[in-house]
């Protein structure tokens, strides 16, 4: 991550690529003050004040709105099967890429491709005889049918992660533990997965956005308000509420305000672990 | 130590992906049992003006998505790799809508295309306010503006990335030979990037074949069916309509795609090279 594009320091500005980079900033940047300042909209005004204006009697009426409408129990519902799934993920991920990179038996290799596999094929194509099974396993609108299929699609990617960041840790260390008596349960706990910290942290991240965000599972395996998550809620409300555009989408930003801390606080680590394996 | 990810992943996407291509010979309706129906399933799929219709507007989609997001990642992703600091800043509002899921960006643009209360009125701007949503003209060109909105962050990360590896002294060496900064991007930066290019696009392809959630909350397939693509037809045949049968024969061909993109673009690579760019993923 040392060396990159020319200096501009010794050439001319580059007019045209600063002029494309404010672009596509106001691209990007009009619908989120969009969705911020009509959240702030009393309801009244919207049909009334220009879209993109300031509010002229700024209001929170929008969010007290959703979070009378059981906003808390979506929000509650997600939080549930994010912070699970992530943690499973996170587990399994991690104990099956320790086997790939230490193994020595074909079998390894031959998990290792399975694993890629998943990563070409668009798994939601699989979403049909994944409802099947979760009816038949009794689990049909339960947090758990969510739980269980983010899982197993998160694997692919968590373990490809992991196993790349795995494999520059120099077999000498893995070798010492064992020398020194160290079990293969020890070794994970205290050699890979301290040296793997930043991998699990991107993992988590990714995974936690992925399954936060996620809508075809909850749409197709849940069905009732009691296990409704967020981004269904969003869908639910903008029936619902067809005509209060503002508290349409004060439940949006309620719903990105937890991923958004999360962005701030750990930006860094997300950014730099998914870049970093990908221009090798 | 792999057993439990092998059995998660065995049991909701193996299992699931060999079961979608049993039941596509099989008759249900999503209640009861499925009962075997032979090619039955294949012969009416693909005989389907409508599912005609969405592969049609799913190679659409994936083709000209790709025209649109592949230039304009690549080269935000170059300006994001500059030193800058204003670069720098831009780069993490960049990654903004990442954070959204594609129902929240369907709802907001929703109401964003309004042609009453929307861009249009904003910025008295009368070719704005058009139905951009109910015509079906229309409709597509949103729906492929509104997809390019929330892939080219992640894909222009990727670039940035590719490009930072870029040793520099080969640009130097270029700046000593007289090449201008065109001429670097050519010679350079462009053939250098090649492993990223493609595997941004073979996630991009795949990607495509995977794009439900927005489509399904921005138009649900409409008007009429001018976005109905191939993963919200299943969807639509699927749990609409309730003919298990059709849409498992949708998702296999969806999967086949997928697969064989996939592959190619392997070859393309050079198989190993390939690999190890996934998993530095």
């Amino acid at each position: 991550m040392s060396a990159h594009a020319p200096r501009t320091a010794r050439t001319a500005p580059n007019v045209l690529g600063g002029l494309a980079g404010w672009a596509w900033l106001a691209i990007i940047i009009v619908p989120i003050y969009y969705i911020l300042v009509t959240s702030l909209r009393p309801q009244a005004d919207y049909y009334a004040e220009n879209p993109l204006s300031w509010p002229a009697r700024p209001t929170l009426a929008a969010y007290g709105e959703v979070l009378a409408n059981d906003f808390l129990r979506y929000f509650g519902n997600s939080v549930f099967v994010t912070v699970v799934s992530v943690a499973a993920v996170l587990v399994v991920a991690l104990m099956a890429s320790y086997v790939v990179v230490r193994s020595a038996r074909r079998s390894a290799t031959r998990l290792f491709q399975v694993f890629l596999l998943g990563i070409a094929i668009p798994l939601q194509a699989t979403i049909i005889p994944v409802y099947y099974l979760i009816i038949q396993l009794g689990l049909y609108d339960t947090l758990w049918a969510l739980i269980l299929p983010s899982i197993a699609f998160a694997i692919p990617l968590s373990v490809l992660i992991l196993t790349n960041f795995m494999r520059d840790v120099p077999g000498e260390l893995f070798e010492s533990m064992t020398v020194d008596g160290a079990g293969e349960w020890r070794t994970l706990w205290s050699l890979a997965l301290p040296l793997t910290r930043p991998a699990i942290v991107t993992v988590g991240v990714y995974n936690a956005l992925q399954v936060w965000n996620g809508f075809l599972f909850p749409l197709v395996l849940t069905q009732s308000a009691e296990t409704r998550v967020l981004p269904l809620s969003l869908w639910a409300f903008q029936g619902e509420f067809s005509v209060n555009v503002p508290a349409v989408l004060a439940a949006v930003v309620l719903s990105v305000l937890p991923v958004l801390t999360a962005y701030v606080v750990g930006r860094r680590q997300l950014v730099s672990g998914l870049t970093a394996g990908l221009g090798k | 130590m792999a057993g439990p990810a092998l059995a998660l992943f065995g049991v909701f996407a193996v299992v699931p992906l060999l079961g979608v291509v049993v039941l596509s010979f099989m008759s249900w309706d999503g209640l009861g049992d499925p009962v075997w129906a032979g090619i039955d399933n294949w012969g009416r799929t693909l005989a389907d003006p409508v599912t005609q219709n969405a592969m049609r507007l799913t190679v659409v989609v994936t083709v000209v998505s790709w025209l649109f997001q592949a230039p304009v990642s690549l080269l935000l992703g170059v300006f994001m790799a500059g030193r800058q600091r204003y670069r720098a800043v831009l780069s993490v509002l960049y990654f903004l809508p990442l954070l959204f899921s594609a129902a929240a960006v369907a709802i907001a643009y929703r109401a964003l295309l309004d042609p009453n209360f929307g861009l249009g009125t904003a910025l008295g701007i009368p070719w704005l306010s058009q139905d951009w949503i109910g015509d079906p003209d229309l409709a597509l060109w949103v729906v492929l503006f509104v997809i390019g909105w929330c892939f080219v962050p992640f894909h222009s990360l990727l670039y940035q990335g590719g490009v930072r590896q870029i040793p520099r002294s080969m640009y130097e060496a270029a700046l000593l030979d007289g090449a201008g900064r065109v001429q670097q991007f050519l010679h350079i930066t462009l053939p250098q990037l090649k492993y990223t290019i493609i595997t941004s696009s073979t996630l991009m392809i795949v990607g495509s074949l995977t794009y439900f959630d927005l489509i399904f909350v921005l138009t649900n397939g409409g008007p009429g069916n001018a976005t109905r693509i191939l993963p919200l037809d299943m969807y639509l045949t699927g749990f609409r309509s309730y003919d298990m049968g059709k849409a498992s024969v949708i998702a296999v061909v969806l999967v086949v795609v997928g697969l064989t993109v996939s592959l190619l673009l392997n070859r393309l690579s050079g198989a190993n090279k390939m690999e190890s760019q996934m998993e530095g993923l």
